[in-house]
């Protein structure tokens, strides 16, 4: 990262942590509320953010549960505030109801993932197996937007950037991350610049003066009006997210290998492409940094002159499926996935590369 | 001679004049009815907002004439907390049945009532989950035939009732709980007066303010209306008995919490 910067929006350079960053992301953001409850490792968030709100005229509230704290986010959202939570796997989990229900209600809000093994209470270790679980969202046909950090500045932008998404698709954003993430520190710029006002709420429930009462619900009896408003939500969120199809490059230019990675794990692919294009291996690596919408269309092309295309994560087999869906057979996909908080290092990706060219050629 | 008409009985501002979607005979459109009544006679219609549970009164919005949140099953004391914190000039009340609030819902309303949340919560006790068509609840009473206590409730499977109003008075926080009944006129007149003592406690109070209504439900008791409030007075009363538990109000005038 270098010294200067000549952006006027961006301040100097600090050392912060992921969960951190998330923090300050989200107040730079205008949140000024935030429900949570602790659960390892993402604690530094409420921890930070029950010494920080006050600060800034927020609020802060540990919930009893994160079954609470989402509702309590539904409360506040329901207000017209901008307002966050976050937890980790399991956690999210007890959240999916209440992220349905503001899905539903067209609520706007952030819920930050810091991603830690699974299933069941698992363990603290980074890991990336609940890409499904945040692409899905919960039950119902759910369209929420999910960005993809790989590092700590782009956990603040996306944190900032996710609040203006969550009032334009008028429904909850997920920021995915993970252990690793979150606890790292490392150098980035907040921003210094006033954030742009968040857009009038005149849907919120704020009390019926000189007006009509207003309702916030997700419940509609009638199969044909339920319908509707299934569309209406997909409809806003096609326009909505359609600046959001997002993946940086890393010497994808002249590539017949790509590699398919986000988050923290992409991380050791950049390394891994350095190797094997020492050993003469074309390789590149697309790393989307919004997973749901999916950059589909970028890399179909990019597969469309490759001869192997490899998703690389700490899951086994869950971003490879919406890599096959992108690539749609135009070259063959496979997948190194390290499960249960455990991931591939460079050597050991770029290794597994050479030894399925290896398979494919005999 | 002239004759002047006097208006005795109308509906109030903060209800719609609308028809319920109730049985016969069930006691939420006395509730209803008298919560509307307080909103009235405090003058904060335009500043409320009320929050329907899961449950036969998921519907209330239908029927009260202020803003609405249709909250997840159980977690409307949560969505009031993050309304009221957000707004805390508001008027939040809940409006919950015996499952929402006392099954799935037990953590939110014990730790609402613990934080002393500016907010008022009507609990609508029957005894009985009617929405989903009469499986027992955690105060449905021993010897109680229902759906899915057909051989009646008995302590040794389903365990002993839940007195709730009993239960959240053991905790500082509370500014106002009673319990009341809507099973005979005295009975509804004592309910006004609790439910305008809840509000009050938000209102003036700045804190929580919470009644337990015990009410009936003919439809899934197997009676006619009539036999349900008679069962009522003689079974569910002398269990659950009425009264204010809790009243803090004196000496809770001035607001702690930093605004």
């Amino acid at each position: 990262m270098e010294d200067h910067t000549d952006d006027p929006r961006l301040g100097d350079l600090v050392l912060l942590k992921g969960n951190e960053a998330v923090c300050e992301g989200a107040i730079w953001a205008g949140c000024r509320f935030f429900f949570g409850y602790p659960i390892t490792p993402q604690n530094q968030i409420p921890e930070m953010m029950s010494r920080r709100m006050p600060e800034v005229g927020g609020t802060y509230l540990q919930a009893e549960s994160e079954l609470a704290a989402i509702s309590m986010v539904h409360g506040a959202s329901s207000a017209g505030a901008r307002a966050m939570t976050s937890s980790s796997s399991p956690g999210i989990s007890l959240m999916q109801e209440g992220l349905s229900y503001l899905a539903g209600a067209e609520l706007p809000c952030v819920v930050v993932n810091i991603q830690r093994g699974g299933p069941g209470l698992g363990n603290i270790a980074g890991a990336q197996s609940d890409y499904l679980q945040a692409v899905s969202g919960a039950h119902g046909d759910m369209f929420l937007p999910v960005y993809a950090p790989g590092s700590v500045q782009e956990i603040y932008d996306f944190v900032a950037e996710a609040f203006d998404t969550a009032d334009r698709v008028r429904g909850p954003v997920i920021v995915l991350a993970d252990a690793m993430l979150g606890q790292m520190t490392e150098a980035m710029r907040p921003r210094v610049d006033a954030c742009p006002p968040a857009p009038e709420k005149p849907w919120a429930t704020v009390g019926a003066r000189n007006r009509a009462p207003n309702l916030i619900t997700s419940l509609y009896t009638q199969p044909d009006s339920l319908a509707q408003h299934n569309r209406r939500i997909r409809a806003r969120f096609e326009s909505e997210t359609r600046e959001l199809c997002r993946a940086d490059e890393c010497l994808t230019e002249d590539a017949d290998v790509i590699l398919v990675s986000y988050g923290i794990s992409s991380r050791s692919c950049q390394t891994a492409c350095e190797l094997l294009r020492e050993s003469g291996v074309r390789t590149g690596l697309f790393r989307p940094t919004v997973v749901r919408p999916f950059p589909e269309a970028r890399l179909a092309q990019l597969a469309a002159r490759a001869r192997l295309v490899v998703s690389v994560e700490m899951s086994l087999g869950q971003l490879v499926k919406d890599v096959r869906l992108a690539v749609q057979g135009r070259a063959p996909v496979t997948v190194l996935g390290r499960p249960g908080g455990t991931y591939s290092t460079s050597p050991e990706i770029a290794e597994f590369v050479v030894t399925t060219l290896q398979q494919m050629a005999s | 001679m002239e004759t002047m008409e006097k208006v005795a009985f109308s509906t109030p501002e903060c209800m719609v004049d609308a028809t319920m979607h109730y049985c016969p005979g069930c006691t939420h459109g006395i509730v209803h009815r008298l919560v509307a009544e307080a909103i009235d006679e405090l003058g904060i219609r335009e500043k409320c907002v009320g929050i329907s549970p899961v449950g036969c009164a998921v519907y209330m919005y239908d029927y009260m004439n202020c803003d609405f949140i249709q909250a997840a099953h159980g977690r409307a004391p949560a969505v009031a907390t993050g309304l009221s914190r957000a707004l805390p000039e508001t008027i939040v009340f809940t409006y919950q049945g015996d499952g929402d609030l006392a099954a799935i819902g037990t953590a939110e309303i014990v730790h609402a009532a613990a934080r002393n949340e500016r907010m008022t919560v009507i609990f609508v006790n029957n005894g009985i989950y009617g929405m989903t068509q009469g499986q027992y609840a955690p105060t449905t009473l021993i010897g109680q035939r229902t759906s899915t206590s057909p051989r009646g409730r008995s302590v040794e499977v389903e365990g002993y009732p839940i007195r709730v109003s009993e239960m959240l008075a053991a905790l500082d926080g509370p500014t106002y709980i009673a319990r009341a009944a809507v099973v005979s006129p005295p009975t509804v007149r004592q309910a006004k007066r609790a439910i305008l003592r809840a509000f009050e406690a938000q209102v003036t109070y700045r804190g929580f303010g919470f009644v337990e209504v015990l009410s009936t439900c003919p439809t899934y008791w197997g009676m006619t209306p009539a036999e349900a409030l008679k069962r009522a007075e003689e079974h569910v009363v002398p269990y659950y008995p009425l009264g204010e538990l809790v009243d803090r109000r004196q000496g809770r005038e001035t607001a702690t919490r930093p605004e």
